[in-house]
């Protein structure tokens, strides 16, 4: 089952060896799409490779940047504030909505219900507009930064996020009437790829796969990071460990993070202060032809989208430590300490320069635990990166999990465990 | 004959044919992928177009889609299915990726498949938005229609 | 937690007192930096009870290319029942870089002893199946060495420009 195939996952090449339609042997070659990004990282600086983590795990790719802003943060000690935290975690309950909504898709449609594929990217495009909304692209975003998040929510996000989830919740309610109790779906995943808690934990695996086995592992519970544990929610369970298993424990995955992304919601709304918003300010353009002469202390009006009211909103999105984050634009053109802080940002030898050491942080992702492992030898660039891949340990599962089942058991076994090619091969 | 009333009318009935039913062979490898989902499905249709179904093998297609990053370990396996097409096809570059090797610049990424196979549209954005999607779709369509069949009694001569 | 992580480093200063050759806490993460004959013991005494890290999470290589002994293998476990993670060192030299192979311990020690061989040259003894995993066959070298240049090209097939 060569590299290029119709099951829209990743390139990965499946030999088998086959007796009639039972598979007596397997062998899984992957690597088709190693893009040299831990290599690359060596090359980059510390905020010039944010980009590249976007697309790792490209379905989920604010996950990506969270995990290793915060490995980052851990190294170098930051406090982010609250409001930041709190968006944050909606961006990434978001993330992991539209990835369970991919996987699922793409497994439901290799076993042949094209209708939920469409469904669910419907409500997936509703998801991709509040995202869109705030940080200006769809998908490889590069929002999250170190300190905090690069924008503030847009003043109309809350309508927006109101109808995709209440898009989204209309989908699911579909997808389980369409799928739960369909003969021809239960004959096609229940029972099939079973696999024992031990042997999953033994392969090392974390997320959803590893909690339809029944093991109660969520780092969101284990090491609780942003403000997951001030937040009201539960971590759903399998029971068998089969195809089945999987798809359930994503369909409620699902609920549970619309749930998240609710209180944060309501939490933003009730006791944070709301964001500014622009009056009668000056252009920039003057504003930066009257600080020739003065210094002065007017707002200045900046477009009305991720650059709109930066200063102001500064104290709520990004931490106070100057040597970490981009200084507002204000500053950047209107006075000197800014322009000096901008330029030893940005140049080489200069920026961020974590203290020697090594550092391990893990967050949960899609597919389970997302790990980085940095180390840095002082100076501006990573000395050694390296990502804990979640999916590249479910998949060096695969040969075994497809023992003794037909060829066609392949497909949704393989669909069910979430595979994504830039993650697995990195 | 050549160049009279005839070739021409039937060269443009035939570009006419040709562009509004393009069987596409998606060659998905990366995040690209998920815009060309997008692209496909309910917002933002291809079928319209009559580029809608998707054809799941090299055989019965006439438009290569290489969506994503080709890494050399997988340029062989892109030329033997851009070989195993048959006439007439066309070949889009999807993404930057596919157009130029991208924001990777390394030792196991092929930096363009026009060093590999020839493209006739390059789509640029990472990935490229839905609508750059189709607006590419439209200009090949162009192409097409401007063709000209290769007569074979051209060919002798 | 605070009295568990101080507990398994002095438990295991304590029981192996000469086969540790570093113990400390950088930002929290507890590392121990062992030779590469002490591996399996200490292993298969902390896959035990009370221990119980019953998870590998992460194997992974450095090259430090300006210090001796050049590489380092480490190694990420996890115990899910006292929810703690360790970080183990093995320092190897250039000359002849071998470490054995835990794939009798944990299965998923198979893909990722082979990354490391594919990316780094380290020799894993004992590994049923050492072969490359993301580079295909052919390619000379090990990318993630500090000596291989970053943009040196192998093309697998005649590029047309």
């Amino acid at each position: 089952m060569g590299p290029s195939h119709p099951a829209m996952h990743g390139t990965i090449r499946i030999m088998l060896e086959l007796d009639g339609e039972r598979i007596l042997n397997s062998e899984v070659e992957v690597g088709y799409l190693h893009r040299g990004f831990e290599k690359t990282c060596e090359h980059r600086t510390y905020f010039n490779l944010l980009p590249y983590t976007d697309r790792m795990n490209y379905v989920s790719p604010l996950i990506n940047n969270l995990g290793y802003v915060m490995t980052l943060e851990k190294m170098l000690n930051i406090e982010v504030p609250e409001k930041a935290q709190y968006i944050r975690v909606i961006m990434s309950e978001l993330s992991r909505i539209s990835d369970h909504l991919t996987c699922l898709a793409a497994m439901a449609m290799e076993c042949g219900a094209f209708t939920v594929f469409l469904y669910k990217m419907k409500a997936r495009e509703f998801i991709w507009d509040v995202i869109e909304q705030t940080t200006g692209a769809r998908m490889t975003t590069s929002y999250i930064r170190i300190g905090g998040v690069r924008a503030d929510l847009h003043p109309d996000y809350e309508d927006v996020l109101k109808k995709a989830i209440g898009e989204t919740k209309k989908v699911l309610k579909d997808v389980h009437g369409l799928l739960d109790k369909n003969k021809i779906f239960l004959n096609r995943t229940r029972n099939i790829a079973v696999v024992p808690p031990e042997m999953a934990i033994n392969y090392g695996w974390t997320g959803p796969c590893l909690r339809s086995t029944g093991v109660y592992y969520d780092v969101r519970k284990a090491h609780p990071y942003l403000v997951y544990d001030q937040l009201d929610w539960e971590v759903p369970l399998g029971d068998r460990g089969d195809n089945y298993d999987r798809y359930m424990v994503r369909m409620k995955e699902m609920e549970q993070s619309m749930r998240i992304v609710e209180q944060a919601m309501q939490k933003i709304i009730k006791t944070l202060r709301p964001s500014p918003t622009m009056a009668k300010w000056l252009e920039p353009a003057e504003a930066i032809r009257i600080s020739r002469i003065q210094k002065t202390d007017k707002k200045i009006r900046l477009s009305p989208n991720l650059e709109g009211s930066e200063k102001d909103a500064y104290p709520d999105i990004l931490a106070k430590d100057r040597r970490y984050i981009v200084p507002p634009k204000e500053d950047t053109y209107t006075s000197i300490e800014g322009i000096i802080n901008h330029f030893k940002f940005f140049m080489k030898e200069h920026g961020i320069r974590p203290p020697k050491g090594d550092v391990y942080f893990s967050v949960e992702g899609g597919n389970g635990e997302l790990g980085f492992y940095i180390i840095s030898d002082g100076t501006d660039r990573p000395y050694r990166l390296h990502v804990r891949a979640p999916c590249f340990h479910v998949v060096a599962a695969l040969e075994e999990m497809i023992k003794g089942h037909y060829v066609a058991d392949v497909i949704p076994t393989f669909g069910s465990m979430n595979m994504i090619g830039g993650e697995l091969d990195r | 004959m050549e160049g009279n009333f005839f070739t021409t009318k039937f060269n443009s009935i035939l570009g006419w044919a040709r562009k509004f039913s393009l069987f596409h062979y998606p060659y998905v490898t990366a995040c690209c992928g998920m815009e060309y989902m997008s692209a496909a499905c309910a917002h933002f249709d291809i079928d319209r177009f009559g580029a809608g179904w998707t054809r799941f093998s090299p055989r019965q297609s006439d438009m290569l889609l290489v969506v994503g990053t080709i890494t050399q370990k997988l340029a062989p396996v892109l030329r033997t299915v851009y070989e195993q097409m048959t006439e007439p096809k066309w070949v889009v570059a999807f993404g930057t990726c596919a157009v130029s090797g991208g924001i990777y610049n390394n030792y196991a990424v092929v930096q363009g498949i026009d060093e590999i196979i020839p493209v006739d549209i390059y789509v640029p954005g990472c990935p490229p938005r839905p609508e750059t999607v189709l607006d590419a779709l439209v200009k090949l369509q162009e192409k097409i229609q401007k063709q000209e069949q290769e007569w074979r009694w051209k060919r002798r001569k | 937690m605070e009295e568990k992580k101080v507990k398994i480093l002095e438990e295991l200063k304590k029981t192996f007192p000469d086969k540790i050759k570093e113990a400390s806490a950088p930002f929290g993460d507890e590392t121990i930096v062992i030779d590469r004959d002490f591996l399996v013991i200490l292993v298969d005494f902390l896959r035990k009870k009370p221990h119980s890290y019953t998870m590998l999470l992460d194997l992974t290589c450095i090259d430090y290319m300006d210090r001796k002994p050049r590489f380092e293998i480490v190694f990420h476990l996890f115990s899910l029942s006292n929810n703690h993670r360790l970080r183990l060192k093995v320092p190897l030299p250039d000359e002849d870089p071998w470490i054995d192979s835990l794939t009798f311990i944990w299965k998923n020690a198979n893909w990722l002893e082979r990354e490391v061989f594919d990316m780094f040259g380290v020799e894993f003894r004992g590994h049923p199946d050492l072969r490359r995993i993301f580079m295909y066959d052919g390619f000379i070298g090990y990318p993630l060495r500090k000596d291989y240049p970053l943009r040196k090209r192998q093309p697998r097939i005649r590029l047309r420009k």
